[in-house]
């Protein structure tokens, strides 16, 4: 294609009309709007009202999301799937990669591919899918559970005591084979020589794997755990489908991503849902420098 | 081989059994997707395929629009893995070969983009949607995210490592111009890693949820996750309808899943994984 010597571009500029298409959507769709959620988090104001009619209430909605049993509540809940749904998925994912890495050759891929298909299906159809797997008289989990111990069927969904752990299964089931993947590719980068010499010293597996593989792994375990952590806090579709978009009985299964949707779309107002995306974010962001601070390597020893 | 050896088929049990409750949802989604409600729920559930596919796919259609629906969902997928190709091999190979004021300052720029939580784009993004007059329009589910930061990182990583800086510059010397060395030197190199990254857009645009559950307010112009949420009720719920829809929306994954796996876990993990 010819281009008019007019349009042809000097190497100088070039860099810079190339990164334009990022910059004007960061600056159209991203910040700007970002920039008027954090003006809107001091007004009250509904969106069918008009922009005049937004009046400034200083820290009002800020006050108002503290004070708010519902806002605590679903703080509450997001932390407790974060933690439930995160942590078991390491403990699962390092030992599973260690079996794949040691013992798996020609079943590697289709092995892994299992374990990560979850991670890419769309989360609505697999919500919907266990939402009629989780139910409570002809649910299949409860049927398989029934075969296997007997007892009572379980009101999973229904049963505000039930709803999280049933959330944080499926949340779970999504994402440990993206974590086995982390930890596969970390496991390939340990030097074969050290566990051979520590053969040599009459190590045995287990003491390889505490001594070896466990304080190699750290730098993804952080990596992993912080991945999780950010992860779990902004946790939206899964328990919004599992609960038909209100959170379930009791709010049990609120976190505060659908909170602050429900305080936007639902109850119209925009200023105390902006408050709340910005103090989740804090949390977000405070939690994200703990465990980094938590984790990160001490001078000397990195 | 390492040392922490455990007997084999110790490990091939517990993999494989793992394997197993991994699969086993996407077997019971497509069996139930060819039962009706009723057989869905009795006891025992349904264990095998069964014979009411089109049925379902009638009620589907009867409660929904359903291949408009389905069709705005392949629309926008491929929309927004158009301009996220072009947009982020551009924006990658910027970053990769040219020296320029703000280089790093505007890298850590698309950088700190990545880390932004989902939830703080939800009221931001309904306002500017409804500031410009796109609601229900396609465009504001492939515009906005289309120059993504992770695609001009994965692009700026491929480029770094295997387009050479003096096959751009050699073609400088010979007179070829800016667009003509991006147009036919940069994007045919570039090929596998637009495989990757078209792959991955393409899956997530698919997937999307929040997006059009921010943007999108008519049924007519629901994609396909929001149109299949829209048919969940407290009561009354078409189950089997539901599934064989949840079926269609899964199907072409495990297809493009079962065809490139290996490019698709690489890519997905290249952030993570150097």
């Amino acid at each position: 294609m010819r281009l008019p010597a007019a349009m042809s571009l000097s190497p100088r500029w070039a860099p810079y009309v190339l990164i334009s298409p990022f910059l004007i959507l960061f600056f159209v769709f991203g910040l700007g709007p970002l920039l008027f959620s954090l003006v809107l988090a001091f007004q009250t104001w509904e969106p069918t009202a008009g922009l005049q009619a937004m009046e400034y209430v200083g820290l009002g909605n800020f006050a108002f999301a503290l004070e708010d049993e519902w806002f605590w509540k679903s703080l509450g809940n997001t932390g407790w799937l974060a933690v439930v749904s995160g942590v078991p998925q390491h403990l699962v994912a390092i030992p599973l990669a260690v079996f794949i890495h040691t013992s798996f050759k020609h079943l590697r891929d289709g092995v892994i591919g299992a374990y990560f298909l979850p991670y890419i299906t769309s989360t609505v159809a697999i919500a919907i899918l266990f939402s009629s797997l989780f139910s409570t008289d002809y649910g299949l989990i409860n049927v398989a559970l029934g075969a296997l111990f007997g007892g009572e069927s379980i009101d999973w969904l229904g049963a505000p005591e039930n709803i999280k752990p049933a959330i944080a299964m499926i949340v779970f089931w999504r994402y440990v084979g993206f974590n086995v993947v982390l930890y596969l590719a970390a496991l390939q980068t340990i030097p074969k020589d050290l566990y051979e010499a520590a053969t040599m010293d009459g190590a045995g597996r287990v003491q390889q794997f505490f001594h070896i593989t466990l304080p190699s792994l750290k730098p993804m375990i952080f990596f992993g755990v912080t991945l999780s952590v950010i992860g779990g806090l902004q946790l939206f579709e899964e328990p919004f489908i599992l609960t038909g978009g209100r959170g379930g009985s009791d709010q049990a299964g609120m976190t505060t991503a659908i909170y602050l949707y429900r305080m936007a779309f639902d109850f119209n107002d925009f200023g105390a849902a902006s408050a709340m995306s910005w103090l989740l974010f804090v949390v977000v962001a405070l939690l994200t420098w703990l465990t980094n601070r938590a984790f990160a390597p001490r001078k000397g020893s990195a | 081989m390492n040392g922490h050896r455990l007997a084999p088929w110790a490990a091939y049990a517990v993999v494989g059994a793992g394997a197993i409750v991994m699969l086993a949802p996407f077997y019971f989604m497509f069996v139930f997707a060819t039962h009706s409600r009723t057989e869905i729920f009795s006891l025992p559930p349904p264990l095998f395929f069964g014979d009411d596919f089109f049925n379902n796919l009638e009620i589907l259609n009867r409660k929904l629009p359903f291949w408009r629906n389905l069709g705005w969902s392949v629309y926008v997928a491929l929309a927004s893995t158009a301009l996220t190709l072009l947009f982020c091999s551009m924006g990658g190979y910027a970053f990769a070969l040219f020296e320029f004021r703000h280089k790093k300052a505007l890298f850590a720029l698309v950088m700190a983009t990545m880390l932004l939580p989902t939830f703080m784009n939800m009221i931001p993004t309904f306002m500017i949607m409804d500031a410009l007059g796109w609601i229900d329009q396609p465009r504001a589910l492939y515009i906005p995210g289309a120059a993504s930061a992770f695609g001009i990182f994965l692009m700026r990583q491929f480029v770094m490592s295997s387009i050479p800086k003096d096959l751009v510059e050699a073609a400088r010397m010979d007179g070829c111009s800016e667009f003509g060395i991006y147009w036919r030197i940069v994007l045919p190199l570039l090929k596998p890693a637009l495989g990757t990254l078209g792959l991955i857009t393409f899956i997530a645009s698919w997937n999307n949820f929040i997006g059009p559950l921010i943007v999108m307010r008519s049924p007519e112009m629901y994609t396909l996750p929001l149109a299949l949420r829209s048919l969940q009720s407290p009561v009354n719920t078409e189950w089997g309808a539901l599934m064989t829809g949840s079926a269609i929306a899964t199907l072409p994954l495990l297809v493009l899943f079962a065809m490139s796996s290996r490019q698709l876990i690489s890519g997905l993990t290249s952030g993570a994984v150097k």
